[in-house]
């Protein structure tokens, strides 16, 4: 058994920290544009027509079945035969997107599905707009309802985006695998870098748990 | 000059396909033998026991599959085990399953009724016999869905074993890509074989969480 020596891993803090911030970015960035996504395809499934059900279906199955570092590669190596080169990083983002949208939107699917018909009813002898009831009747208290859940996927989101560095981007895992052509310490790093995912991991668990707080503090009433 | 993307190529790619089957075979036989140890301790009433689980579960679910996949691929040449890079990486699968199955489990195991075990308690049986004849046979009815749903995660993501160089799916693709310049319409094939395996496991998983619930 060999022994562990970490000072040319920790010598190197400064790249990690820099693979750290786009991992961050790319996630951060990626789950905003997965919650879209996501709004947006579970309101199509759930319309009542057949035929504008059917390709927001198609997409959710279809990413759902399939790997995400095949989606990755279909994007980054595959776009160019119709002419779209991406730089590495936005495809990453693209991907991650695509990716966390399909998952995220079964959640919210959920979320909707959760909001009994009196409260819609409600809204309309209000005399609300349809877009005030899906804003506030349907949409903010679906998300409420799943916010745990949804919280999950982006941790996964977060995880999977060790994935992108098969197409070069200089995320942690990126920079892990830099560091490791220099110093071929190459267990070193890979710990060093498991632990920081793990730390980042519970950095977002806890910021959701805030999140959670501050976006539907309607939940915590009378705890 | 390049190939032209052929038959041959697909079957190379079903090949590959076979590999990425039994890889997420042994992963989930190797990961249902200790996430059933994880399931178990993580319902241990010794807490120490039951963090341990805890602590497991925490910390290979906060890392990405790709470095636990490094870790493996590197680790058992630095403790001196010389073994193929297949191997390693079957283990890292089936510890990377078992932190997942051994949630899904806690979670069927603890959705037994409580009157279940206290049925038992009553009959006289003791803690060992209720859990065997009692907890677990119900728990397995409420654990078949999200196996079933794992199973798919699981054959998606041996696909990260191409980075390392495991030929499965995956990396017959990349093979054939390189080799035939197309890369559009080798990752779409791949794609679809996916596909074709993981959807009807996804529908499959899904009829049984139905007729669970009914």
């Amino acid at each position: 058994m060999g022994y562990l020596d970490f000072t040319g891993v920790l010598s190197r803090s400064d790249l990690l920290l820099k693979g750290m911030l786009l991992t961050a970015q790319i996630s951060v960035v990626s789950m905003v544009f997965a919650l879209m996504i996501a709004v947006l395809v579970a309101s199509i499934c759930l319309s009542s027509s057949r035929l504008v059900r059917l390709p927001a279906l198609a997409y959710v199955e279809a990413i759902r079945n399939t790997p995400f570092i095949v989606q990755v590669f279909l994007i980054y190596f595959g776009l160019p035969s119709f002419g779209i080169r991406l730089d590495p990083i936005i495809a990453a983002i693209l991907a991650m997107s695509i990716y966390g949208g399909a998952y995220c939107s079964e959640v919210i699917r959920a979320g909707i599905q959760s909001i009994t018909k009196g409260q819609i009813e409600a809204g309309r002898a209000l005399g609300m707009s349809p877009l005030t009831i899906f804003r506030y009747v349907i949409l903010k208290p679906a998300l409420a309802a799943v916010f745990p859940s949804l919280a999950a996927q982006f941790i996964l989101l977060l995880l999977s985006s060790s994935v992108v560095s098969a197409i070069s981007v200089p995320e942690l895992t990126g920079i892990g695998n830099d560091i490791q052509g220099i110093t071929l310490r190459n267990m070193e790093i890979y710990l060093v870098i498991a632990a920081v995912y793990v730390i980042l991991v519970a950095l977002l668990k806890g910021s959701m748990t805030v999140l959670e707080r501050v976006l539907f503090p309607f939940k915590f009433l009378g705890r | 000059m390049f190939q032209q993307f052929s038959l041959t190529h697909v079957q190379f790619m079903l090949t590959g396909l076979g590999w990425t089957i039994g890889l997420a075979m042994i992963a989930l036989i190797g990961g249902s033998i200790a996430g059933s140890a994880i399931a178990l301790m993580r319902v241990s009433v010794n807490p120490v026991i039951s963090r341990l689980a805890q602590f497991y579960i925490f910390v290979v679910q906060g890392t990405p599959l790709l470095v636990t996949l490094f870790i493996a691929y590197f680790g058992a040449t630095y403790l001196g085990i010389s073994v193929q890079p297949i191997v390693a990486i079957a283990v890292a699968f089936s510890f990377y399953a078992a932190a997942f199955l051994g949630d899904i489990w806690r979670g069927a195991i603890q959705s037994v009724p409580k009157g279940q075990r206290e049925g038992a308690h009553a009959l006289g049986l003791g803690r060992a016999d209720t859990l065997i004849h009692i907890i677990v046979p119900q728990a397995v009815r409420i654990a078949i869905p999200p196996t079933v749903g794992f199973f798919v995660q699981l054959i998606k993501n041996t696909s990260l074993a191409s980075v390392v160089g495991i030929v499965e799916l995956t990396r017959t693709a990349q093979i054939v890509s390189n080799a035939t310049f197309k890369p559009l319409e080798v990752y779409m094939t791949a794609a679809a074989f996916y596909f074709l395996v993981c959807f009807p496991l996804t529908l499959v998983s899904r009829g049984l969480e139905k007729r669970l619930k009914s």
